[in-house]
């Protein structure tokens, strides 16, 4: 085989793997989803949507409470973590100087990065404990501390994509600092910053590992914030390490109840609202 | 709160001549504001430095520097080391990186040079979607999907062919750190593909145009003059991967087998810092078992700041080259 | 926790706190073992009395271990707590057996269709994996005629502090020397092999999951799944599966509670049995809280008996129920 010749030969194999590996991980977002839609949806039910979970053992039932439960912290969480990170990412774009605001920044990334099962230790030292009950206060103040560095960096990211332009304009007409704020630099990046925010609450309604120790469970409704809460991602753990048939296929149907809450959000939030990438949620 | 308070005097003095005014118009009470909620960023990370230090001086003092030379976990003799965990964390990491590395950086050449473009961001988004599903949602299909297809094939074929080696020996469970692994390589390489893939679209055309003048062939220009460009923008997207495999709880509790042993074998079931935490954490009684887990913890949390902040340097140090 | 964290950082879940309003409703934590029974009483209980008590099975280390840090209102234990761990606990918990349980061998071997018998010696040595085929010479001798396979074996134990756990390495230890001096009866055992998952649901999710492998799990999980369990060599020399009368047989050995009745005497005692003990704090601050668990007490000693041998679970003996109807009186 000539010098070209094996070059060539060479640039066809090469390229063929890059496509290989492409064809690989698409692959197995598809087969991950067909699986789970498939054996989801073999196991969705109505009495899923409306019923208290049954005994160990007992056949039928459904995760009404974990899913009001998911909702419940969900929200809390975002009460607690939205207006924290959105407000601070204003500081960060319009007011910050040079030192404090980058050590805000460098802390929020750091933040973003720690594991999700130390976050919950942490809502253990600072809720459970000194309230002495599991609660879904401290489930939301986990997630919430989850969702503070991503909204944080995410609005300053947006905020700083508005043209100077635009503020000096509102300025100069006498607007003050913060008028200008509200009323245009914020709308003029309002969509990325929900974005941001819609992909982030989305990740924190999947997280398990901070809410086992803190939420816990129950196998009854929660009153209130201040009870144990049953949530979808910590049934599916508990169901799935379990031997019973029946809890197995409620664990599918909640996975791709859990799933399609998820893949909704990410497809509406990046689809209709703008795009953005993997790592700036990271 | 310390540091905040520390920080942010010079700005507040330096507007003292206009306080009163620029509290009139807003300004300074939004000022003020913000900056609160800014330092409540601040005081989060404080605390949770706090609470890992304090919670965890019983255990520091108790074993020291040997806790992380020490195999022993054992509530009995309420001896606790924290090296099976180590171990576990580092070679399940080292196992996702070793199948994601490959196949992220391949598909983020493709994706990046070969695709048509809207080809290329319709697959993309198809990936980063992968990067959303929620880990519990991995460890439920790892359990009656991954763990049975290792078990009855991957494993056997491994033994089989390379079973005179001390890494696959032992009987074939399906759980273990092979399993765990290769979980952790799905969840990682959808952010190696999404970060290498902006990093190579950020080298400039030319790049490519005068490797490709030169008679340089396709892949030549791609791996000799766009790679080594995006280089570091790509080593950025492995640690981030490698963050997120570090502190991967869920999924990776449900497929390692959760015994606080080293094995050489892949096929062997191990523990990782994460999952230890998240099993036993609950039922913690005595204090220095509780104080070793928050130990582990603190552990955890060092090693992933420390492989966070080199991904964002990296990734940081590639965009400005980049766009500059 | 330490002290001055606690206060330190009660200050910012205060501000969380007071902003949530109070609520009756009980919580528990404890042992996997009753479980199935539990969840069944306290549905029961709930429609009858309208109290909600939600109890998470989360292991018996769990139960006690929450119900030192306040953070259940009671906890539940298959194991006896000791003194070091009521030391530790706000008030002395008030110890309530509830059910009794047995034990069981439960294994995933394909191709053996009659029971396998198992003697301790016989246990001991595939949990210390010293008997590592389903072929093993040992195996095969007290299975005459069952076709076993030559296929490594998996062993499968707990991950969390399990009280499972204790009652059955406490029989472990009485029956071999070298499982005693070597592990020892243990809420977690230091298993020289295996694998391990959380909780009574979790080994038998792990064993039916996994072909060739060997766990312990409470009787009720083997028979709702559909597993196969082997039949246990007791005291006396007979060879017995785990059945109602077996365990009872074998609760009825007790003199006081709590008791270890592991390798009880008795021609039909099965020996890997076990009550099982609610720890109900004697000092319970609030009233509405005291007279629904004291209600639930009376309750499960009387009604919630009945549906114990629904679910596998063998009645606690008459004169234990006589005294434990006394001990309630001692909640205050």
């Amino acid at each position: 085989m000539s010098r070209l010749a094996w070059r060539n030969f060479v640039n066809k194999v090469m390229l063929s793997l890059t496509a290989v590996c492409t064809l690989l991980t698409v692959s197995t977002l598809i087969l991950i989803l067909g699986y789970l839609i498939w054996n989801g949806g073999k196991s969705l039910n109505w009495a899923f949507f409306t019923q208290l979970p049954k005994g160990p053992g007992e056949v039928g039932g459904g995760m009404a409470n974990a899913i009001v439960g998911t909702a419940k912290l969900v929200g809390l969480a975002s009460a607690i973590g939205i207006p924290i990170g959105f407000i601070a990412g204003i500081y960060l774009s319009e007011f910050g100087g040079v030192t404090f605001p980058f050590i805000i920044r460098y802390v929020a990334d750091l933040l973003n990065g720690v594991p999700s099962i130390v976050v919950g230790i942490f809502a253990y030292a600072i809720v459970v404990l000194p309230l002495k009950h599991f609660s879904a206060w401290a489930g939301s103040v986990a997630l919430a501390v989850m969702l503070i560095p991503v909204v944080v960096r995410n609005t300053e990211q947006f905020l700083q994509g508005v043209p100077q332009s635009l503020r000096e304009g509102a300025l100069s007409l006498g607007a003050s600092k913060w008028r200008t704020i509200v009323t245009v630099v914020v709308p003029a990046s309002i969509s990325g910053i929900l974005t941001g925010i819609i992909l982030g609450v989305a990740r924190i309604a999947g997280e398990t590992a901070p809410l086992i120790f803190t939420s816990f469970g129950n196998q009854f409704w929660s009153s209130g914030f201040n009870e144990p809460t049953s949530s979808l991602p910590v049934m599916i753990y508990n169901y799935a390490i379990s031997p019973y048939d029946d809890w197995h296929r409620q664990a599918w149907a909640a996975g791709l109840v859990l799933l399609a809450l998820v893949l909704v959000s990410n497809i509406l939030a990046r689809g209709i609202l703008g795009r953005g990438t993997a790592a700036n949620r990271a | 709160m310390s540091s905040s308070a520390a920080v942010s005097p010079p700005s507040a003095t330096g507007a003292k001549p206009t306080f009163f005014s620029r509290l009139k118009g807003g300004d300074q009470v939004a000022y003020l504001i913000t900056l609160l909620f800014a330092s409540i960023v601040l005081l989060i990370a404080v605390l949770i430095v706090y609470v890992l230090w304090q919670e965890s001086s019983l255990a520091r003092h108790k074993f020291g520097f040997g806790f992380f030379t020490s195999q022993a976990w054992d509530h009995n003799e309420e001896n606790y080391g924290a090296l099976p965990f180590i171990y576990g964390t580092l070679l399940t990491s080292f196992l996702a990186l070793l199948f994601a590395v490959p196949l992220g950086v391949g598909a983020a050449i493709f994706l990046a040079e070969l695709a048509p473009p809207k080809i290329s961001n319709a697959l993309t988004f198809m990936v980063e979607l992968l990067a959303a599903v929620p880990s519990v949602i991995y460890g439920l299909l790892a359990i009656f999907t991954l763990v049975p297809l290792m078990r009855d094939y991957v494993e056997p074929a491994l033994k089989s062919t390379l079973g005179f080696t001390p890494l696959f020996t032992g009987p074939a469970y399906g759980v273990g750190y092979l399993a765990a692994g290769a979980v952790l390589a799905i969840m990682t390489f959808p952010f190696i593909i999404s970060v290498s893939r902006e990093a190579l679209l950020d080298v400039p055309r030319e790049q490519r145009e005068a490797a490709l003048a030169l008679g340089a062939t396709r892949w030549e220009a791609t791996w000799q003059a766009v790679v080594p460009f995006a280089k570091l923008g790509i080593m950025g997207s492995i640690f981030l991967g490698l963050a997120r495999a570090l502190g991967e709880t869920m999924a990776v509790t449900m497929v390692i087998g959760n015994v606080p042993k080293i094995s050489a074998s892949l096929l062997s079931s191990g523990y990782t810092i994460a999952s230890v935490i998240a099993n036993e954490f609950a039922e913690a009684s005595s204090d220095i078992f509780r104080e070793s887990l928050i130990f582990l913890a603190l552990v955890l949390f060092l090693l992933t700041i420390v492989i966070n902040g080199a991904a964002r340097l990296l990734i940081i140090a590639t965009t400005r080259k980049g766009s500059s | 926790m330490k002290r001055q964290t606690v206060v330190g950082l009660a200050l910012v879940a205060g501000l969380f706190g007071t902003l949530a309003l109070a609520e009756t409703h009980i919580v528990a934590a404890g042992a996997t073992f009753p479980y199935p029974i539990y969840s069944k009483w306290f549905s029961e209980f709930k429609s009858e009395k309208g109290v909600e008590i939600n109890y998470q099975s989360v292991g018996s280390g769990g139960g006690i271990s929450q119900l030192t840090q306040g953070t259940v209102d009671f906890g539940a234990s298959d194991r006896p707590v000791t003194d070091a761990e009521i030391a530790k606990m706000k008030s002395k918990p008030v110890i309530f057996a509830t059910v009794l349980g047995g034990i069981v061998p439960t294994y995933n071997v394909t191709g053996i269709t009659k029971d396998m018998k198992f003697t301790g010696e016989a246990l001991a040595d595939i949990f210390l994996g010293t008997i590592t085929k389903w072929n093993d010479p040992a195996l095969k001798a007290l299975n005459p005629g069952v076709n076993l396979p030559n296929a490594d074996i998996v062993v499968v134990h707990r991950s969390d502090g399990s009280g499972t756990s204790f009652v059955f390495t406490d029989y472990l230890s009485k029956v071999s020397p070298q499982w005693k001096s070597k592990v020892g009866a243990n809420q977690s055992p230091n298993f020289p092999i295996g694998l391990a998952q959380k909780g009574n649901e979790g080994v038998a999710g792990l064993v039916k999951q996994t072909p060739g492998s060997i766990g312990y799990v409470e009787l009720n999980y083997a028979v709702q799944n559909k597993m196969a369990y082997g039949e246990m060599k007791n005291a006396a020399g007979n060879f017995l599966k785990a059945d109602l009368a077996s365990v009872s047989a074998a609760g009825a050995t007790a003199k006081t509670l709590p008791a270890s009745i592991t390798n009880a005497p008795g021609a039909n005692s099965y020996p890997i049995s076990s009550f099982t003990y609610l720890l109900i704090p004697s000092k319970i601050d609030d009233a509405a809280k005291r007279a629904a668990i004291k209600d639930f007490l009376s309750w499960m000693l009387v009604k919630g008996q009945t549906y114990n041998e629904g679910l596998d679970y063998a009645k606690l003996p008459a004169s234990i129920v006589a005294s434990e109807q006394k001990l309630i009186a001692e909640i205050h």
